[in-house]
């Protein structure tokens, strides 16, 4: 075991910073040209506490990437850092770069809310705004300046469609959004998200709270989604990272413990604690 | 015991006892108020009698009875009456009496011992005069021009007939006077102030000398207006004295009273339940929209119930986009810290001040500072007639702002408190600014709870009299704040208030029994009015909540 620890460290690994090997294979690398989110060395502070240590991750362009770990291990935290959501904490700190296309989303020049508009984010919980379900998808084109009725009816079309929710709504784009069920309200988010054409869509925990049947609706979109945009998604559920992603990180208490092949990581994980937390033993 | 203790059913009990008592008390003041305030309108029975006097001589009286009492007789003799020595107790009834110009006193004390057998005879009249109080009496006849007209059977109609075209006539000379020589007087007004601009500017020469050709031919045409109005209004006054009533007393005295200055004749003795409902009706109508009469005694509210929704809703309009900012600033963007916390208590603890205080600071600042600054720099030429450096509507809307504002400011910070953090990252992932989040999603969902605080402030201001009697409420204000005058809303002007109404009836008056229904029939208007504001406040707020309906609020 000791053997394989030596042996990786050999190789600039983007995962390493402690525990043991079970498996002496080479970390997975994304290739070059297909990275849209590169993270470099990344160290994240809450006060005084030490939220994510020195994370390295590379997120491949039109793929599905999954964070899986138990509650607290960071996942969410990390999500947040792409589009910049940490910002809103006063006590939260962050050291390292993450690069989009290359650059610094952190660097001093970047605008925040432009940045926003290429990285989409959907939440936990619906929030759908207490808007029409129109004015809930034309929101973002709004913000944009975008008045043209026209040109809103058409870009909320392609978006509820895109969300596979046009069926459902069509008839009824004027009602409440909070008339729509939670899981159509969730699909509504997403439709929102798309709307204004992110590059990169964030998912954090997005069928946690929605049935079964939502939640499998959910995933087919996702699958759909992903031929146009880089989707990172945030899950409890080991069997949905499984179904619905092409990548899957595995972090555990701030650390990126393993990031390799969806299929590959759980059928046969590098290592022992991967391997204890999606059999089940972990804890 | 101890089971029944561990049961927790003495608290229920207990709670449930608290609750009672309230409502107990709120709707047994409620009760009171509108059973002694609405029952002054109600037609009573007219009584005649007959009471002996001290000397033993018997006199006959007609009035009505408002009140009886027992006393220990020893009070009784105290105050220099005769009671006979083995009697312990007295009742006496208080009778209104009416007739003020003739016998100086209209409630009259009498010894039931000194009244005689009580009957209601069914000519007896009331009538209810602009001048000197009610008559009671009996209808003798009709004389118009000096010729005695209807007499007997076919006087009671001709009366009706009387009063209705006398009132009219009233009417008419009252728009006249309100109206017409209102705007004529201002128009004077104007010209005199155009004239003192002119001074104040130096013009002189042929300048000057031409502007006063063209102020003294509207000065003329003015007067002649005048002239015409005044002349109309003479003649109204002819056509309205032609008939006189001639009725007598209970003591057989005969008085003639001109119609116009009869507001309302009424046979309550009479009258049906049906009949009793609509004088009923009428006499409420005329109490709601009427002006006050004999020192606020008598007649109606109106220019009260005017003002006080006038100031309330000008306060409104002014305490809640200041709030409201307020709070933003504070939830939203102000850095929290030590002074922040400083701040709020302070602006909390504002609601604890005194209203007198604001009373005393809104005199102070705004009406002798701010007004004083505003008459100097607009309204020269009326100086040193103040405008705005007295007090007058708007100040005292702004004082109640200013005496609301921390009730806005804490429920608007509470409601933005609430909405969910979900919804203002689902806009900020968007890419909104703060800015836009705020404006677009955080303040819409926070309106229902705005509109609480409006709700708070309405009812806390509608109620509000001691701040008030120092910046702008007087008993009794010459005109409405709202006219058909351009700028059509005088905020200038000095108003009625209904709170300090019910003080100035009750405390001021120099007639306290015939103010003492008033008191309570302008206060069950009071709270009505109040109810009426918060529940289309509550309407509104309902509406919004709905619009906004969150998942699981």
């Amino acid at each position: 075991m000791e053997n394989a620890a030596m042996n990786n460290q050999a190789t600039p690994a983007p995962t390493v910073s402690s525990g043991m090997f079970d498996d002496d294979r080479q970390p997975l690398e994304i290739a070059r040209e297909t990275v849209s989110i590169e993270v470099r060395d990344l160290d994240l502070y809450y006060g005084n506490d030490q939220a994510l240590k020195s994370v390295n991750l590379k997120i491949a362009h039109n793929r599905v990437t999954a964070f899986i770990g138990p509650s607290g291990c960071g996942k969410s935290t990390l999500l947040r850092c792409f589009n910049r959501m940490n910002d809103l904490i006063d006590i939260c700190r962050i050291d390292g770069q993450i690069l989009i296309d290359g650059k610094n989303i952190y660097a001093k020049d970047v605008d925040v809310a432009e940045h926003r508009r290429r990285v989409g984010m959907v939440f936990q919980k619906p929030n759908p705004f207490p808007k029409s379900i129109f004015e809930n998808v034309a929101y973002g084109l709004r913000l944009q300046g975008v008045n043209d009725k026209r040109k809103l009816a058409e870009v909320v079309e392609r978006a509820l469609r895109a969300a596979a929710l046009w069926d459902e709504v069509k008839d009824r784009l004027d009602d409440n959004a909070f008339g729509l069920s939670g899981g159509q309200q969730q699909r509504l988010v997403i439709a929102r998200a798309i709307a204004i054409e992110p590059e990169v869509i964030l998912l954090d925990e997005p069928c946690s709270a929605l049935d079964p049947i939502s939640t499998a609706k959910v995933e087919e979109l996702i699958a759909e989604l992903k031929n146009d945009y880089t989707i990172v998604i945030v899950t409890h559920n080991m069997q949905q990272a499984a179904r619905v992603s092409d990548f899957t990180a595995y972090m555990y208490m701030g650390e990126m413990i393993e990031f390799d092949d969806t299929a590959r990581l759980f059928t046969n994980p590098r290592r022992k604690a991967t391997e204890d937390y999606i059999t089940g033993r972990y804890g | 015991m101890r089971q029944w203790f561990k049961s927790g059913d003495p608290w229920i009990w207990m709670i449930g006892g608290g609750l009672a008592i309230s409502l107990i008390m709120v709707v047994g003041l409620l009760m009171l108020i509108a059973v002694r305030g609405f029952g002054h309108f109600w037609p009573s029975p007219i009584m005649a009698t007959t009471v002996t006097t001290a000397k033993g001589e018997s006199e006959s009286i007609l009035g009505i009875m408002v009140r009886s009492e027992t006393l220990p007789a020893q009070r009784i003799r105290e105050s220099g009456q005769d009671i006979p020595a083995d009697q312990l107790l007295v009742t006496r009834h208080l009778i209104k009496v009416g007739n003020r110009d003739l016998t100086g006193r209209d409630f009259v004390w009498y010894l039931d011992s000194a009244l005689g057998e009580m009957r209601y005879p069914e000519d007896a009249l009331r009538i209810e005069r602009r001048e000197w109080g009610n008559f009671y009496g009996f209808a003798l006849a009709l004389e118009r021009q000096g010729d005695v007209v209807a007499r007997g059977e076919v006087l009671w109609p001709e009366i009706q007939q009387a009063i209705d075209r006398a009132n009219e006539l009233h009417q008419r000379i009252q728009t006249l006077e309100r109206v017409e020589i209102g705007r004529i007087n201002r128009k004077m007004e104007e010209l005199r102030l155009e004239r003192r601009a002119l001074e104040l500017q130096g013009v002189s020469g042929a300048a000057l000398a031409a502007a006063e050709a063209d102020l003294a031919a509207r000065q003329a045409e003015l007067d002649r207006r005048f002239e015409d109005i005044q002349a109309e209004r003479r003649e109204l006054m002819d056509q309205s004295e032609r008939d006189v009533l001639i009725a007598e007393t209970a003591s057989g005295r005969e008085v003639r009273i001109q119609f116009n200055n009869i507001v309302m004749a009424s046979r309550n003795n009479a009258m049906g339940l049906f009949g009793k409902i609509g004088f009923y009706g009428h006499r409420i109508g005329d109490f709601l929209s009427g002006y006050p009469r004999e020192a606020n005694t008598e007649g109606g509210i109106f220019p009260a119930i005017f003002g006080t929704v006038t100031m309330v809703l000008i306060m409104s309009v002014l305490v809640t986009p200041f709030g409201v900012l307020a709070a933003i600033y504070l939830r939203e963007y102000a850095r929290q810290g030590v002074i922040l916390k400083l701040i709020r208590v302070s602006v909390y603890n504002l609601a604890g001040v005194p209203s007198i205080v604001f009373g005393v600071f809104g005199l102070g600042f705004f009406v002798y500072l701010l007004g004083g600054s505003i008459d100097e720099l607009f309204y020269p030429e009326r100086l040193p007639a103040p405008t705005f450096g007295t007090p007058g509507l708007f100040w005292a809307s702004l004082t109640l702002a200013l005496l609301t504002l921390p009730v806005v400011i804490v429920s608007t910070e509470e409601g933005l408190a609430r909405i969910p953090r979900t919804i203002r990252e689902g806009s900020l992932a968007l890419g909104a600014t703060k800015w836009e989040t705020l404006w677009k999603v955080v303040v819409p969902l926070s309106a229902p709870a705005m509109m609480t605080g409006l709700i708070l402030a309405v009812a806390r201001a509608a109620g509000e009299v001691a701040p008030l009697m120092l910046v702008g409420v007087v008993k009794l204000a010459p005109s409405l704040p709202v006219d058909g005058e351009f700028p059509y809303v005088h905020l200038e002007r000095k108003i009625m208030h209904l709170g300090f109404h019910i003080y100035d009836v009750g405390f001021q008056s120099p007639n306290v029994e015939a103010a003492r229904p008033l008191v309570y029939a302008t206060a069950l208007t009071l709270v009505l009015l109040i109810l009426i504001l918060n529940l289309s406040a509550i309407a509104i707020r309902n509406r919004l909540r709905e619009k906004y309906r969150a998942e699981g609020d």
